[in-house]
C-alpha cells in the first residue's frame, strides 16, 4: 500500500493509503472522541463524534469512516467541532434516562467520560425522561433499555465476532431498541451463546452482569483486540 | 498609618430544592476551609442555618437539588431574582438526577400508587393537601426553571471541587474547568 | 423480436387505431378513480354497448393525464383532429361527450378545458409525454407511440460509451433532486472496475405531497423499463432493480405486468432484440420507510438488510449492491432516456437552462386553483408555474410562500417569485428542487406550523443510526412545538438555530443533513413569524392556538 502525506491540525502526518483517518489521528497523540467505534469491530459511523473538516469536502467527515488521501488537509478541533461534540452528547444525555448517580457503570462509563473531556457541565435540551422496559431474563446478564445509546457495537461484536446475530435493532429514529433474536426475551433467545461479548463491549450500563450494584460494573472492551488478535495467531490459550 | 479599607463583606446562600442534602454534607465537609469562606463572607441563607425568608442582595447561591413542587419553583424564582450569580450545585441541580427518576410516570399515578392506595402512610388522600406543595408535572433541572450562571456537576460534588468553585466565583472567575479533574453525570 | 418486428408491430398498432372513429381516453389514476371515473367508464361501456358503435369506438383506461384535481378526465382522441380534454365528467356528461364525438350530437363544450388553457398549452412533456394517453398494461401501445426504439437504437447503433455521450451531452441531471449530472454517473458506472454491475431504479418516493413517480411508474411503466435498459447496457450491467414504495401497489403491479410483456416480446430478458446484450429487471418493494429513498439506504434494503444508509464515499458507482459498481437513478431521470436516445441529446439540450437541461416534472398541489402534476422546461419561474400553470390561488387571497422539494426543501417567499427554477435557482433561495413537491401557501398558513409539520415527518422516518438526526430532530420539534404553544423563552430561537446548524452538518445521511432546511428557510423569510409567536404570544396567519404559560411547565 503506497503512503501518503497529509496535514492535520498544522502537522504534515504520513499514513498508509487508505488507512482510516480515526487511526492516524489518533497515532499523532491527537484525542478524538468516539462511541459507536472500537477496535475489532467494523465502522459504523454513527456517533458522529469522531467527525473532522477535511478541506474541499463541504461536510463533515466522520474519521472512523474516511480514508486518508494524498494532500488531504484535515482539522480535528475547530470551535465548531468543539461545539458539536458537546451538542451531541447532550443529546444522548437528554435522549433516555441516564441517571448516573443509580448506574452500575457510574464512574466507569464511556459516555460519561467522553462528555467530562468534552467539558459537558449541564443539557441544554429537555430530558424527554424514558420509562422503556428492562430484560432480565437471562440468567446471566441485564439489558436496561433507558441507558442505551444505540451505538451498535453489541449487534456487531455479536454477529461479526460471535457469529451468532442475536442482537439486532427494532423500530427507527428515537423509537429504535436493541432487540435480542426477534424481539424475544433474552434468557429465551435460542440463538445467544451466553458468551458476554456484548456486555463487555456496551460503552454504558445498558448491558450488565447480574448481582452488580451501583458503580460496581467494571468493563473491559479491550479484550476483543486480544482475542481477535489471538485468533489470528491461533493461540487458543493465554 | 491609616487603616486599609477593608473589602466588602460578600453575602453568600445555599439553598435545597428537591435532592437529598448530599450536597450540604459535602459542603460541610469543606471542614477548615469554612473558617476561610466564613472569614470573608455571610452565610446569609441556608438549610443549616435557621433564615426564613430568602434575603435580597445575595452575591453566590449556590443550589442543591432539582425544581420538583411549587415550592422549589417560587423559591428558584426568589433566589434569581436575589442573586448576583445562581450556580446548579450539584447532580440533582444540574441534570434532575435522581429526583427525576420519577418524570416517567404522571404525578397522579405516582402519588396513588405510593400514598393514596399505597403502603405509605403520608399524606393520604385530601389530607394535608393545604400544607404540602403540589409536585409538578416533570422534575426540573434548576437551568430550565431560571438562568443559571455556573454549574458544579457531582452526585455529591467533591469538597475540593466546591472549594474550587466557590472560590473562584466569588472572586468574579468562572468554574474552573480542568480536564481530568472534571466528571459528569 | 428483432428492430424490424418492433417497427411492424408500432405500425400495425396505429393502423388498428386509425380504424376507430373515437377514441375516448378515461382517466384510471387515483385521483380520478376517487372523483368517479369508474361509473364515467361504466356508463360509457353501456352506451357504446348499446349503441353498437363497438368498432366505431374504443374506450381506454388510462393512466394520470395531469390535471388532478378536475377529475375525472376524459380525452377523445379522433384522427385528424386536436384532441379534446373533458374535466369533471359525470356519466350524464360522459354520455353527451360520445353523442358529440361518435354520434353528431351537440358539442359538450361546457365540459371541455379550453384548448388555450396555459395547463396544457405552457407544458413539455417528455417523461410524462405519454402519462393519460396510452393504456399502461398494454406493451402494444407503447411501442405504437415509438416505444422501445431508444433501446432498439442504443444496442443496433451506438456502443456503452457513445450511450454514455449522448446521455451527458443531452444535460441531464438526476431528477430526485439532488441533480448530479446523469452521464457523469453513467461514465462512472461504465469505467468502474467490475465483472458484475447493476442498474437501479429508485422509486422509493416519499415526499408528502410528490407523486411524480407514482404516476410514471402506474401510468407508462415501459418508459421507466426502456430507460433502464438503455443504462444496463450503456454501464455494462445485466440485472436492474426498480425499488418501488410499499405504498404504491397499482405501479408495482403494472410494472410486474410491464416486465412480463417486455420478456415475452425479448425486449428485456436474454438477448435484448436479438443482440447480445442481456437485462433482466426485477422489482423491490420497499416497506414504507422514507430513509430507503437515499441511495444507500436503499441498496441495503435490496439486499435484504435493515434500510439504513453508510457513509460516503464509497459511493454506488464503485462499490454497490453486493460490492459492485451500481447506478442508481430516479425514475423520472429513466423516464428521460429513451427520448434522448431516440431523438438525440441536441433536442433535448435545446430546452431548459444553460445549467438545467430539459423538463422536470412537479406536483402542484395546496392553495392552488389547479393541482396537478406538470411537466416544465427548465427555467420556468415559480411565479410561470404558481399563476399561469396553476391559475393562481383561489378565492383571490394572497400567495404567501410556495415550499419545493418536501421535507428537505425550504419556502420560498412572495418576493422571489420571479426566480427560474433550476437546480443552483432554488439552492441559493434556501430551498432544493428535490423530487418535485410544489405546495403553494396562502396567507391563511403559518410558517412555523409549516416547519413544525415538516420536522416531525423527519423525526418520524429518521432512521435512528446517527445521533444528530435521532436526537436532534426531536429536539427541534419540542422547540418548535412550544413555539407554536406560545411556550417558547427567549433562548429557544437561538437554540434551535443551533441546532438545526449542526444537524445539517453533522448527520450521516442526506435526511438529517437535510432535515433543518424547512426551518432554516422559513427563519431566513419569515423570522417575524417566529419573533411574533415567541416575544408577542401572537400567531400572524392564525393557525397556532397559543396558550401562554408560566415557566416550569415543559
Amino acid at each position: 500500500m503506497p503512503v501518503v502525506t497529509l496535514t492535520i491540525n498544522d502537522e504534515l502526518v504520513s499514513a498508509l493509503d487508505g488507512e482510516l483517518l480515526l487511526k492516524v489521528i489518533r497515532e499523532q497523540g491527537v484525542k478524538l472522541p468516539t462511541l459507536c467505534h472500537l477496535d475489532g469491530l467494523s465502522e459504523r459511523g454513527g456517533c458522529r463524534l469522531c467527525m473532522v473538516e477535511v478541506e474541499g469536502i463541504h461536510r463533515l467527515q466522520s474519521a472512523c469512516t474516511t480514508a486518508a488521501r494524498e494532500g488531504m488537509v484535515v482539522r480535528t478541533h475547530t470551535d465548531r467541532l468543539v461545539s458539536y461534540r458537546k451538542m451531541i452528547l447532550e443529546l444522548l444525555f437528554a435522549e433516555r434516562n441516564h441517571v448516573c448517580a443509580v448506574c452500575v457503570m457510574n464512574r466507569h462509563c464511556e459516555l460519561q467520560d467522553v462528555a467530562a473531556k468534552a467539558g459537558v457541565d449541564h443539557v441544554r435540551y429537555d430530558y424527554l425522561a424514558t420509562g422503556l422496559p428492562m430484560d432480565t431474563s437471562h440468567e446471566r446478564f441485564g439489558l436496561d433499555q433507558n441507558r442505551c445509546i444505540l451505538c451498535g457495537r453489541c449487534q456487531r461484536v455479536c454477529d461479526e465476532v460471535e457469529g451468532a446475530h442475536t442482537w439486532d435493532v427494532m423500530g427507527r429514529g428515537a423509537g429504535s431498541r436493541v432487540i435480542t433474536d426477534l424481539n424475544h426475551p433474552w434468557g429465551e433467545s435460542r440463538s445467544c451463546t451466553s458468551c458476554g461479548k456484548c456486555v463487555q463491549v456496551c460503552p454504558t450500563g445498558a448491558l450488565f452482569n447480574k448481582g452488580v450494584t451501583v458503580s460496581e460494573m467494571e468493563k473491559e472492551p479491550e479484550f476483543l483486540t486480544r482475542i481477535l488478535e489471538g485468533r489470528e495467531k491461533k493461540q487458543w490459550s493465554r | 498609618m491609616p487603616e486599609a479599607e477593608a473589602p466588602a463583606r460578600k453575602r453568600i446562600a445555599t439553598a435545597w430544592l428537591g435532592g437529598c442534602s448530599g450536597c450540604h454534607m459535602s459542603f460541610l465537609d469543606l471542614d477548615l476551609r469554612l473558617i476561610d469562606l466564613l472569614a470573608a463572607a455571610d452565610l446569609v441563607f441556608s438549610p443549616i442555618a435557621d433564615i426564613k425568608a430568602f434575603p435580597e442582595g445575595v452575591d453566590l447561591t449556590l443550589v442543591e437539588g432539582a425544581v420538583a413542587n411549587e415550592e422549589n419553583l417560587e423559591l428558584a424564582h426568589r433566589i434569581r431574582a436575589n442573586s448576583r450569580i445562581v450556580a446548579s450545585f450539584g447532580d440533582c441541580a444540574v441534570t434532575g438526577n435522581v429526583t427525576s427518576l420519577r418524570n416517567h410516570l404522571p404525578v397522579e399515578e405516582l402519588l396513588t400508587g405510593l400514598y393514596k392506595a399505597g403502603s405509605g402512610s403520608v399524606p393520604r388522600s385530601g389530607e394535608g393537601a393545604e400544607i404540602l406543595p403540589e409536585l409538578l408535572p416533570r422534575v426540573l433541572p434548576l437551568h430550565q426553571v431560571i438562568a443559571v450562571d455556573a454549574f458544579i456537576p457531582g452526585c455529591p460534588p467533591d469538597p475540593d471541587r466546591i472549594w474550587a468553585a466557590v472560590t473562584a466565583l466569588l472572586d468574579g472567575r468562572p468554574v474552573p474547568s480542568v480536564e481530568g479533574e472534571r466528571t459528569f453525570g | 423480436m428483432r428492430v424490424a418486428d418492433l417497427k411492424t408491430m408500432a405500425e400495425q398498432e396505429s393502423a388498428a387505431l386509425a380504424v376507430f372513429r373515437a377514441r375516448l381516453l378515461v382517466c384510471y389514476s387515483a385521483p380520478c378513480l376517487a372523483a368517479g371515473a369508474d361509473a364515467v367508464r361504466e356508463a360509457l361501456e353501456k352506451e357504446v354497448a348499446g349503441r353498437g358503435l363497438a368498432a366505431d369506438v374504443q374506450l381506454v383506461s388510462t393512466g394520470c393525464l395531469g390535471p388532478c384535481s378536475r377529475g375525472p378526465m376524459v380525452t377523445v382522441s379522433q384522427p385528424g383532429q386536436a384532441d379534446a380534454v373533458y374535466e369533471k365528467v359525470t356519466p350524464e356528461t360522459a354520455v353527451a361527450i360520445l353523442d358529440h364525438h361518435a354520434s353528431q350530437g351537440p358539442p359538450a363544450d361546457g365540459f371541455r378545458m379550453s384548448p388555450e388553457n396555459p395547463f396544457l398549452t405552457r407544458q413539455m412533456r417528455v417523461a410524462l409525454a405519454n402519462c393519460g394517453l396510452i393504456d399502461p398494461e398494454r406493451i402494444e401501445d407503447y411501442i405504437a407511440r415509438g416505444g422501445y426504439g431508444g433501446l432498439a437504437h442504443a444496442l443496433h447503433e451506438l456502443d456503452p460509451s457513445e450511450v454514455c455521450f449522448e446521455i451527458k451531452h443531452s444535460g441531464l441531471r438526476g431528477r430526485g433532486g439532488g441533480g448530479y449530472p446523469t452521464g457523469l454517473k453513467w461514465n462512472l458506472v461504465r469505467k468502474a472496475p467490475g465483472a458484475k454491475k447493476y442498474v437501479v431504479a429508485n422509486g422509493d418516493e416519499g415526499d408528502p405531497g410528490a407523486y411524480m413517480d407514482r404516476t410514471l411508474m402506474e401510468s407508462d411503466p415501459h418508459r421507466v423499463l426502456e430507460g433502464m435498459a438503455i443504462a444496463g447496457y450503456a454501464v455494462g450491467a445485466e440485472q436492474g432493480f426498480i425499488y418501488v414504495r410499499g405504498e404504491y401497489p397499482v405501479a408495482a403491479q403494472r410494472l410486474d405486468k410491464a416486465i412480463k410483456a417486455a420478456e415475452r416480446l425479448g425486449l428485456l430478458g436474454s438477448r435484448v432484440l436479438e443482440s447480445n446484450f442481456n437485462f433482466r429487471i426485477d422489482i423491490r418493494i420497499g416497506a414504507g420507510a422514507f430513509v430507503c429513498g437515499e441511495e444507500t439506504a436503499l441498496m441495503a434494503s435490496i439486499m435484504g438488510l435493515r434500510g439504513q444508509p453508510v457513509p460516503r464515499p464509497p459511493y454506488p458507482a464503485q462499490k454497490g449492491l453486493w460490492g459492485c459498481p451500481t447506478l442508481i437513478n430516479n425514475v423520472e431521470t429513466f423516464g428521460n432516456v429513451p427520448d434522448i436516445v431516440s431523438k438525440g441529446s441536441d433536442w433535448y439540450a435545446a430546452s431548459g437552462t444553460p445549467k438545467c437541461r430539459g423538463t422536470k416534472v412537479f406536483a402542484l398541489c395546496g392553495q392552488v386553483e389547479n393541482t396537478g402534476l406538470v411537466e416544465v422546461p427548465m427555467g420556468m419561474t415559480l411565479r410561470e408555474i404558481v399563476y399561469d400553470l396553476g391559475g393562481g390561488i383561489p378565492g383571490g387571497r394572497a400567495f404567501k410562500a410556495v415550499q419545493t422539494g418536501g421535507p428537505s426543501g425550504g419556502c420560498i417567499p412572495a418576493s422571489h417569485l420571479d426566480t427560474p427554477v433550476d437546480y443552483e435557482g432554488l439552492q441559493q433561495l434556501g430551498s432544493i428542487m428535490g423530487s418535485g413537491g410544489f405546495i403553494v401557501m396562502d396567507d391563511r398558513s403559518c410558517m412555523v406550523d409549516v416547519a413544525r409539520f415538516f420536522m416531525e415527518f423527519c423525526l418520524d422516518e429518521s432512521c435512528g443510526k446517527c445521533v444528530p438526526c435521532r436526537a436532534g430532530t426531536v429536539q427541534m420539534h419540542r422547540i418548535l412545538t412550544r413555539i407554536t404553544q406560545g411556550k417558547a423563552g427567549p433562548d429557544d430561537l437561538e437554540k434551535l438555530e443551533a441546532l438545526c446548524e449542526m444537524v445539517r452538518d453533522s448527520s450521516l445521511c442526506g435526511l438529517g443533513q437535510a432535515a433543518p432546511n424547512p426551518v432554516l428557510s422559513t427563519l431566513r423569510w419569515f423570522r417575524d413569524e417566529y419573533e411574533a409567536h415567541i416575544h408577542e404570544k401572537r400567531c400572524p396567519a392564525g393557525v397556532c392556538r397559543l396558550t401562554p404559560s408560566e415557566g416550569g411547565e415543559r
